[in-house]
């Protein structure tokens, strides 16, 4: 296994997150999840939007692309389609995957193209100062929800799973370790694969709804976020109060760039 | 230059006639430009094509001067007409246009019933018209344009086609 | 040179990008460019190339950035709506310097207008229509055949310049059929994707620019590992927030296209060594022109045309010189009055300029541009 250090632009570093941030733990992770894959260095590619977590691009050492806000997942396809053998990991939050992308996400999703997406989901717009996502639960404080959201969140990963992805897991920055492993998993899966991972915003959005440290969000995370085999074992009402992790769902479906190889040789351009 | 405007319903093939006909006069080596205009309806709505036949290049691709009119229904009869002049040749489907105007030479020709009693459907009136047309412009040659509808439609359909083209040019003396 | 056939402007268009190397389409139906979309997803496999049809209008420019960033030649076609809505994404290729074509088969607008109707109105919006400042390289045919070669040279473009480069057709040219001779692949001059010239260990860096200004980031995938971003950046291709940087990045994305203004501005002039009075135009409109211009000629009216290809870079000197030539110039256009503000501005009140809108949704009638070519020579004999 390489030393997944080598994976960043430690001349870019120290990265722009505020202290406490979750979003360097997971960077990390997938650092470490392509180093466990060996994957070639040269042949994988990083595509990002716009927003904190989106800046995680240009610190990770591969061909890199730092998109428009939404937009991670149009550019991304067309890296794939353009050159399949390329590994094509995209990193996107809350409000740049579930808002403005949310129209890319799904069909992205349903064309199935083998794409790994990691969304760092803060629950908050970070970088702006914190206005309210798609992903901020009910009754959080936001700049733009002073008196705390009333509309409802998207589940991501159910989101995911309606629109047809074929792998969905969620992971969080407390539990790091076995982040490696879903990022992994998804790298695996030739198909479009989808791995939430909650991290923590103390600055825009734990200050502000009374959080705690970063510290006090991480062990918040480690009690409301429970493996799915013990969240499958609660009651309806207990369930409210928590999240499942791990392989939340795979399914098995053509891969669009494969399917799209075929088009091309009953076209006869494989011959071109 | 030959001035041509084919107009009737979406659906009844007129475009496609107006396409062969352009692609009639470029076999002759002739310049030839064919446009459209339609509303959201593919079909049922009023459509119109112009072809426009001439030796040089064609600059202005709309007819200005339309010396041949075909209208297939009443409604593209009313709503096309409006720059008809005396000598323009109104050529309509009978049937399908109770009230011809615009001008004081009107063909007219049962053109859709035609194509039902002699080939079974409606199908074939667009390429009955292009017969009549081609008799009553002199545009190209019969040969070109059986040619021309050969090359265009599928393949299976050619000998119907051929008749439908033979059944439009004879339609009229 | 091909057997003469009858052919489709946007038929004629997708043909010419796929000559020029483009591999890759990405788009959205929207009448009237949704034939340009037809063609590529019918020939596009048949020489190992992509076609995908996206999820809305900007998917369908973000994808053929990612792909072009891969390193196959791109383009996305489009009309009104779908226009206005890949705008933010065409400066992203402006600034991040990536090559691109963008078809925009004008419609009346504004918003839904008169889709299956032709317009000449998007001139403005294809020169400012993103936020910020970059240049613009926007070409329009006037004929099938051209719409074939301007497709040609808009790959061309986008690939030496390493920028956006839009074609204005319009509804007239776009679904027109005529006869065509088109070139074959031999006679087609083709610039390729360019690549690095220095290694990693030489330093290279993705945004240096060479002696044309125009910079030679590696394709994704190529062993480079280059970072590409909207943001403004230095050499390296890593934002920077230096007002320096910022300064040279804009100037230089400006001179890498105004320093060969002349060279990419492309017309023609017809009927113009003793003219007194010149039509410009340029699109469908500039056949009608030529029609209009001939019947006044027959009719011993001292009026020429000058026809423009190149819409942006405006073509401030041919302008310029052409106000000194005349006495007055006319400026039909099929809206409101668009490009006669810049012919205006150049003209420097050297001549007199009038401008001819039209805005029912109606192609010019030759008649129409005859009566305004006489109304103007009439107004500069007084």
């Amino acid at each position: 296994m390489r030393d997944y250090e080598t994976f960043f632009r430690t001349n870019r570093l120290p990265h722009i997150w505020c202290p406490g941030c979750g979003h360097g733990i997971a960077m990390k992770a997938i650092a470490k999840a392509i180093a466990k894959l060996d994957l070639d260095q040269d042949k994988t590619v990083i595509v990002s939007g716009i927003g904190c977590s989106s800046r995680a691009s240009g610190y990770m050492d591969f061909d890199t692309l730092h998109t428009a806000h939404g937009r991670a997942l149009p550019f991304a396809t067309g890296i794939k389609l353009a050159n399949p053998e390329l590994n094509v990991i995209v990193i996107t939050g809350d409000g740049d995957c579930m808002a403005i992308g949310g129209n890319h996400f799904i069909h992205a999703a349903r064309r199935n193209i083998d794409l790994t997406v990691i969304l760092f989901n803060n629950n908050i717009y970070g970088m702006t100062g914190g206005q309210a996502s798609p992903l901020t639960p009910v009754e959080k404080k936001a700049t733009t929800a002073p008196y705390g959201t009333f509309d409802r969140p998207f589940n991501p990963c159910e989101v995911a799973k309606t629109a047809g992805a074929t792998y969905i897991a969620r992971g969080t920055a407390f539990h790091a370790a076995p982040l490696v492993d879903l990022i992994a998993q998804g790298i695996q899966n030739k198909g479009f694969s989808f791995i939430e991972t909650l991290v923590q915003c103390p600055t825009s959005y734990g200050r502000r709804n009374k959080m705690g440290s970063a510290a006090a969000m991480l062990k918040d995370m480690s009690e409301t976020v429970i493996p799915l085999a013990a969240y499958n074992r609660l009651s309806t009402e207990e369930r409210n109060e928590k999240l499942p992790s791990g392989v939340l769902h795979t399914d098995v479906f053509p891969e669009y760039a494969a399917e799209y190889a075929k088009i091309i040789k009953q076209a006869g351009g494989d011959k071109a | 230059m030959k001035e041509i405007r084919l107009s009737g319903s979406g659906g009844q093939g007129l475009i496609t006639a107006g396409i062969i006909l352009a692609e009639a006069a470029i076999m002759e080596g002739k310049q030839a430009v064919q446009s459209q205009s339609y509303g959201p309806e593919a079909r049922g709505g009023s459509s119109k094509a112009e072809v426009l036949i001439d030796d040089h290049f064609i600059y202005h691709p709309k007819v200005v001067n339309p010396q041949i009119f075909l209208a297939m229904t009443q409604q593209a009869m009313d709503k096309y007409s409006h720059d008809l002049t005396p000598d323009s040749i109104v050529i309509v489907d009978e049937d399908l246009v109770q009230n011809p105007h615009g001008s004081e030479h009107i063909v007219k020709v049962p053109i859709t019933n035609l194509s039902v009693e002699h080939l079974g459907r409606d199908l074939f009136a667009n390429i009955i018209a292009l017969g009549l047309l081609v008799k009553v412009t002199g545009a190209v040659s019969f040969e070109t344009i059986q040619k021309a509808v050969a090359k265009r439609v599928p393949p299976a359909t050619v000998p119907k086609n051929m008749e439908a083209l033979r059944i439009g040019y004879e339609s009229i003396q | 040179m091909s057997e003469a056939r009858l052919m489709q402007g946007n038929e004629a268009c997708a043909e010419g990008a796929v000559a020029a190397g483009v591999r890759f389409f990405g788009g959205y139906p929207i009448t009237p460019s949704t034939e340009i979309a037809e063609y590529m997803a019918v020939n596009l496999p048949k020489v190992g190339g992509n076609f995908i049809q996206m999820e809305d209008e900007i998917a369908g420019i973000g994808v053929i950035l990612g792909a072009s960033l891969a390193g196959k030649k791109a383009l996305t076609a489009t009309s009104g709506p779908g226009f206005s809505l890949k705008q933010e994404l065409i400066g992203y290729a402006a600034i991040a310097e990536i090559p691109a074509v963008i078809v925009n088969v004008q419609r009346m607008g504004p918003s839904t207008g008169q889709p299956t109707s032709p317009a000449q109105a998007d001139i403005m919006q294809a020169r400012w229509g993103t936020h910020g400042d970059h240049p613009m390289i926007a070409l329009s045919p006037w004929t099938v055949r051209e719409s074939f070669d301007v497709a040609v040279k808009a790959v061309n473009y986008s690939e030496r310049f390493r920028t956006p480069v839009i074609i204005l057709l319009d509804e007239v040219v776009g679904h027109l059929r005529e006869r065509v001779e088109l070139p074959s692949a031999h006679e087609i001059e083709i610039y390729p994707r360019r690549m690095p010239n220095t290694t990693k260990a030489q330093g290279y860096k993705a945004y240096t620019p060479m002696e044309d200004l125009v910079p030679n980031p590696a394709n994704f995938g190529t062993g480079y590992r280059i970072h590409c971003t909207g943001l403004v950046h230095d050499e390296t291709g890593f934002p920077s927030g230096s007002p320096k940087v910022t300064e040279q990045t804009i100037h230089r994305l400006h001179e890498k296209i105004m320093r060969v203004q002349d060279e990419i501005t492309h017309y023609d002039e017809f009927f113009m060594d003793d003219a007194e009075i010149a039509v410009v135009a340029f699109g469908g409109t500039a056949r009608t022109a030529y029609a209009a211009v001939e019947a006044a000629r027959h009719a011993g009216q001292k009026v020429g045309m000058v026809r423009m290809m190149t819409i942006w870079p405006f073509a401030e000197n041919v302008m310029r010189n052409l106000a000194k030539r005349v006495k007055g110039i006319l400026v039909p256009e099929m809206n409101y009055g668009q490009y006669v503000y810049e012919v205006e501005r150049a003209a420097a009140a050297q001549a007199r300029v009038v401008s001819l809108p039209k805005y029912d949704a109606e192609v010019f009638t030759p008649d129409e541009i005859k009566q305004a070519i006489e109304k103007l020579a009439a107004e500069v004999a007084k």
